[in-house]
């Protein structure tokens, strides 16, 4: 269990105020200058060291990002920091206790990350439906300014660094990074060709890096207590703490800053107070949010929480939204609800995603009443297998995994429907 | 130049080709919806999956994916096999299958895809998706439920006609193409996305249920509704032209054609002149060709020597030389070619030709408009200058505001101003590598202009090595011709008016000042029943563009060759034999019998128009002394839709000008 002393997110509950001045006492802007004086590439080589990997989702090294950006501009275009705070996987809560409750943090954050990278300036991308979480911030962001940690020469570094908040209109693919880099350009929402990645070509045609909140968070308390800290924490290639956020059928679902490679009933005993009815009443767990297959009660109960355990249970950490499902839960509704989530949020730009997340839904709601045929369960399946891996960004495989997920662990369960729909009815012969 | 191979093949390919291109370079077909040469790669259609080598172990679209060196590309491997019928399985679930009742069923791309790539049988049980009707105006008709959103109807839109009214709105299966609040789409190239559109979407309203593509005779041919001169291809049932599409010429129209261009055609059959008339008790009668004859030869000869002829818009080479050589039989040089009394000096050609060529507008760094609306004048003349302003180049305007669809600097509408050009359009000119020019006949038209483009040509080295930057813009399919042949007076008609002819042939001239000939006895030879037939004392029916085999020249001097569609109807004649019968009556026959023996005099005459291609003229610019130019300039084209006798005939046409231009509203009849 994380010792209090090696938490980074102090105020995470917000039992104490979000302003500066209790920020600073929390230790945020504490020498920050002395922070940036370090360098640009010796900030990027101890995020390296500290082996933070992205919160967003995918868990892409941190550091290794931050060095594709050019270390100076060829042709007089600036680079850009852009901060995805589009929090909107079902499920994942914590950015929006970071920017409601500690949202000094990300922009000293974002002083930092921009600066490492060598950035003009960081445009926050937040949710649209995070009204009040905008508030707070846009309220933070404008005290960064009064004390001058941020704007003309910053934390009196001599480096001059913007940061503005944009609020997005409400979209999930909008999380996705290059959609958001259109929405941020002020037209549609769609994801775009790679490549050009964005550190080559991103907002407005220029050199960018898209973080997630918590991956920038963390930045300045990383380098505030040097890399090996942060790598001391969990396993070798998962290190550090990370928020977990565990809802669904526990005691008290919370957000909750842990290590790493916690074991997941150790999380749920520890912070969640348990699963409801018990360890027998589990029956199965979304790990990362709702785009990452299901895992069943039974894989689960002592895997440890981080990208590679679970990636070895075929699911994966995703933004460690945790949700966790009791023996009441109709999976298969579930996951058919998550499939609907998946068909109202698709762009439309790309065929595959657009016309399969339809049919998938459709065919999840078939199979949730048993009104199908055997076969149907792995007609299915192909046609995730022919919307994974097919489309321009991953909405495509969120909307298939979850369904190839249930299908793996849950086969049984799919065929007892059908079977039970087909025995309902008095079997009909044909008249001969 | 890296080096790739495709299934095994070694190819070669440019810097900055795509994979796509490799496989093609290689020849190997890749299916595709989305990506279109002459548009921006969406990448959105995923049917051009295949392998790349080194790569993620998933299949690549091919389109947007950048050749690198040692690429190895497979186009026949199991992965993408199943990755091209996923993709074809999906656009076919939603795509309702009622290829019978479409328009574009036989050249439909969905449909060949289909049939090459994809498995022949639907696993989709559930009902399909229905989209309702989406109004895109007069020219497109829209079938929305077959839409496959590959989205190139709306990057035409916005890249090369230059107007975003096309768009898509929703999203995932519900996004839905249309128009800016289901307007009409108010661009002259709109009928584009009909040939875009891979699906039966987007048709041709005109054309809905007219014919299957594989009842129809193509015959390569070259329009005649401006002087781009757009290569066209006129497909035929029978004896009807039932529409017209434009063929790739690169130099020319690239792969489009205006609306006019693609629509006018069902003016073809309406208001047509079919037999001859001869004018009795002040009432045209129909006439048989000898009468008309012998009214004619009577007329001649009282005439004598005094005779003129005046040439139409859409005139073609050959007629208007036959014309001539009847005319200087009967001991007369009185021709002229511009109908509408314009009196540019025409003595040399190079100095009324668009020099810098429409492809070569492109590559200006600075132009100056002068008189014109290019985008009603030369649509395809627009487009270019919009790709050179989207690249850089300034553009400055003299003339009346209008929404050109690029940013241009006003520079006001007074004509002294080419004589005194504003400082900022004089730097630009200055400073750049590539200056250009281009005066169109709203701006020859006013006294003074001329010379002072042509000094502006001097001041500002619009000639220099390899580039010559001094155009005008011809609006007149004929124009060029006649020039070449030397259809042009010093004075214009107002020229063959002073002479008072006793006898005035007419070659499809409907916009003359007839006021002015109100002695002479005249002869029409032309297609459409307007002014010039009422006017006329004798009507011989000729044939239209469609329906002869005629050389044109356009407006950059390409002498170029359309072929006969279909025969005229009734009692009409191709124009030529015509002229060369009515020699016959007026014992002064014409020494060709055929088109062959025709064009072999006309090259021995006049060597330019000998070969297609562009004629080469000699930049030897008039000294002209016209004094300064003053006065507000305006643009002689009112009407876009409403330019010649054909369009004026045609429903769509008026139905575009009333809607498009004039704002009226049309209800459509509930299907």
């Amino acid at each position: 269990m994380l010792d209090d002393k090696d938490r980074i997110f102090t105020n995470v509950y917000g039992f104490q105020p979000w302003g500066i001045d209790a920020a600073i006492k929390r230790g945020d802007w504490d020498g920050t200058k002395d922070l940036i004086a370090k360098g640009q590439d010796n900030i990027v080589e101890e995020i390296k060291a500290s082996g933070l990997r992205g919160r967003g989702g995918a868990g892409f090294p941190t550091g290794l990002k931050w060095s594709f950006m050019p270390k100076e501009s060829k042709d007089g275009r600036p680079s850009f920091l852009v901060i995805n705070a589009d929090e909107s996987e079902p499920g994942s809560c914590k950015d929006r206790e970071i920017m409601r409750h500690d949202p000094q943090k990300l922009i000293e954050g974002a002083l930092i990350a921009g600066y490492a990278m060598r950035a003009r300036a960081a445009y926050i991308y937040i949710r649209g439906e995070f009204i009040r979480e905008a508030e707070t911030l846009f309220a933070a962001v404008q005290q960064a300014y009064d004390k001058g940690f941020i704007g003309k020469n910053a934390c009196g570094s001599g480096y001059d660094f913007d940061v503005f908040v944009h609020r997005g209109a409400g979209a999930y693919i909008c999380g996705e990074e290059t959609a958001l880099l259109e929405s941020l350009e002020g037209k549609k929402g769609q994801p775009r060709l790679k490549p050009p990645f964005p550190a080559g070509a991103g907002l407005y045609g220029c050199p960018t890096t898209v973080n997630n909140v918590e991956s920038i968070a963390v930045v300045p308390t990383i380098l505030r207590r040097g890399p090996s800290w942060f790598a001391g924490i969990g396993r070798e290639g998962n290190q550090g703490t990370k928020l977990f956020q565990i809802s669904g059928h526990v005691e008290r679902p919370c957000v909750v800053e842990e290590a790493m490679s916690i074991p997941f009933r150790e999380l749920i005993e520890k912070h969640a107070g348990g699963i409801t009815g018990g360890w027998d009443n589990l029956l199965a767990v979304i790990p990362g949010g709702s785009s990452v297959p299901l895992v069943p009660a039974a894989e689960i109960m002592d895997a440890p929480m981080d990208f590679d355990g679970l990636k070895e249970l075929g699911s994966g950490l995703g933004t460690a939204a945790v949700i966790v499902m009791d023996k009441s839960t109709d999976i298969v509704r579930a996951i058919s609800r998550i499939s609907y989530f998946y068909k109202h949020e698709s762009c439309g730009q790309c065929t595959p995603c657009r016309e399969g997340t339809g049919w998938m839904w459709r065919m999840m709601e078939r199979l949730r009443e048993g009104k199908a045929d055997i076969s149907d369960i792995d007609m299915l399946h192909e046609v995730t297998k022919q919307v994974e891996g097919h489309t321009i960004c991953a909405l495509g495989d969120a909307a298939a995994w979850p369904i190839q997920g249930l299908i793996r662990h849950f086969r049984p369960e799919l065929e007892r429907r059908i079977r039970e729909y087909a025995g309902a009815g008095e079997v009909l012969e044909a008249a001969e | 130049m890296p080096k790739v191979t495709v299934d095994g093949i070694a190819t070669e390919v440019p810097d900055g080709a795509t994979v796509l291109q490799a496989c093609e370079i290689a020849g190997k077909e890749i299916p595709r919806f989305c990506y279109h040469e002459r548009l921006s790669i969406a990448g959105n259609c995923r049917m051009c999956l295949v392998e790349v080598k080194p790569g993620p172990p998933k299949p690549q679209a091919s389109c947007a994916l950048p050749a690198a060196e040692g690429q190895e590309i497979f186009t026949t491997t199991e992965m993408v096999k199943k990755a091209r019928e996923g993709v074809m399985e999906f656009l076919l679930i939603n795509h309702p299958l009622d290829c019978p009742i479409c328009d574009q069923g036989g050249e439909c791309d969905l449909q060949d895809q289909a049939m090459a790539y994809g498995k022949g049988h639907t696993r989709y049980e559930m009902n399909k998706r229905a989209v309702t009707e989406k109004y895109m105006g007069p020219v497109v008709k829209t079938e929305m439920t077959r839409c496959i959103h590959c989205t190139r109807c709306v990057r035409f839109a916005q890249e090369v006609a230059g107007v975003e009214e096309i768009g898509a709105v929703g999203r995932g299966e519900n996004m839905e193409i249309t128009t800016y609040l289901e307007h009409a789409a108010t661009s002259e190239l709109s009928g584009n996305v009909v040939d875009l559109c891979p699906v039966g979407a987007l048709t041709a309203r005109p054309y809905a249920f007219e014919a299957r593509p594989w009842e129809l005779r193509k015959t390569p041919s070259i329009d005649v509704m401006d002087a781009v001169g757009t290569n066209i291809r006129l497909d035929s049932r029978g004896r009807e032209v039932l529409r017209a599409l434009p063929r790739i010429n690169e130099d020319v129209n690239e792969e489009w054609a205006s609306n006019k261009t693609r629509h006018a055609v069902d003016g073809l059959y309406r208001n047509r002149l079919d037999k001859a008339y001869v004018r009795k008790n002040g009432k045209l009668e129909t006439a048989s060709w000898a009468d008309a004859f012998a009214a004619i030869a009577g007329a001649a000869k009282k005439a004598g020597s005094k005779v003129a002829a005046i040439g139409g818009d859409m005139v073609e080479v050959e007629a208007l030389y036959a014309a001539q050589k009847l005319l200087e039989g009967l001991g007369s040089k009185q021709i002229e070619g511009r109908q509408n009394g314009m009196d540019y000096d025409a003595s040399n050609l190079a100095a009324v030709n668009f020099n810098t060529t429409i492809a070569g507008i492109e590559e200006a760094d600075a132009i100056l408009l002068i008189g014109t609306n290019p985008r009603w004048e030369a649509p395809l003349v627009n487009t270019r200058i919009r790709r050179a302003a989207k690249a850089g180049a300034k553009v400055f305007v003299i003339g009346p505001e209008i929404d050109l669809t690029y940013p241009v600097t006003w520079l006001g509408d007074d004509a002294a101003l080419a004589a005194d050009l504003p400082e900022d359009a004089a730097d630009a000119l200055k400073a750049a590598e590539r200056p250009a020019l281009i005066i169109g006949g709203g701006g020859i038209m006013v006294p003074g202009l001329q010379a002072a483009s042509l000094a502006l040509a001097d001041t500002y080295n619009l000639i220099r090595d390899g580039w010559n930057g001094y155009n005008v813009l011809h609006f007149s399919a004929a124009r060029m011709g006649s020039l070449m042949l030397g259809w042009a007076q010093p004075g214009g008609t107002a020229d063959l008016a002073a002479a008072d002819p006793e006898l005035l042939f007419l070659l499809g001239a409907d916009g003359v000042d007839f006021e002015a000939f109100s002695g002479a006895f005249k002869v029409y030879v032309g297609h459409h029943g307007e002014q010039g037939a009422a006017q006329a004392d004798v009507v011989l029916p000729g044939a239209s563009y469609a329906e002869k085999s005629g050389t044109w020249v356009n407006l950059e001097g390409r002498v170029q060759r359309g072929n006969r569609a279909v025969f005229p109807p009734g009692d009409a004649r191709e124009d030529w034999t015509i002229f060369r019968a009515l020699s016959d009556a007026l014992g002064n026959t014409l020494p060709f019998d055929t088109l062959d023996q025709l064009r072999d005099a006309i090259a021995a005459e006049f060597p330019a128009l000998a070969d297609e291609g562009l004629a080469e003229y000699e930049w030897a610019p008039p000294k002209l002394s016209d004094g300064a130019p003053s006065g507000p300039i305006a643009l002689p084209i009112k009407d876009f839709y409403l330019t010649n006798a054909i369009c004026r005939a045609s429903e769509t046409m008026q139905r575009c000008s009333a809607e498009l231009i004039h704002g009226e509203e049309f209800a459509e009849a509930a299907e």
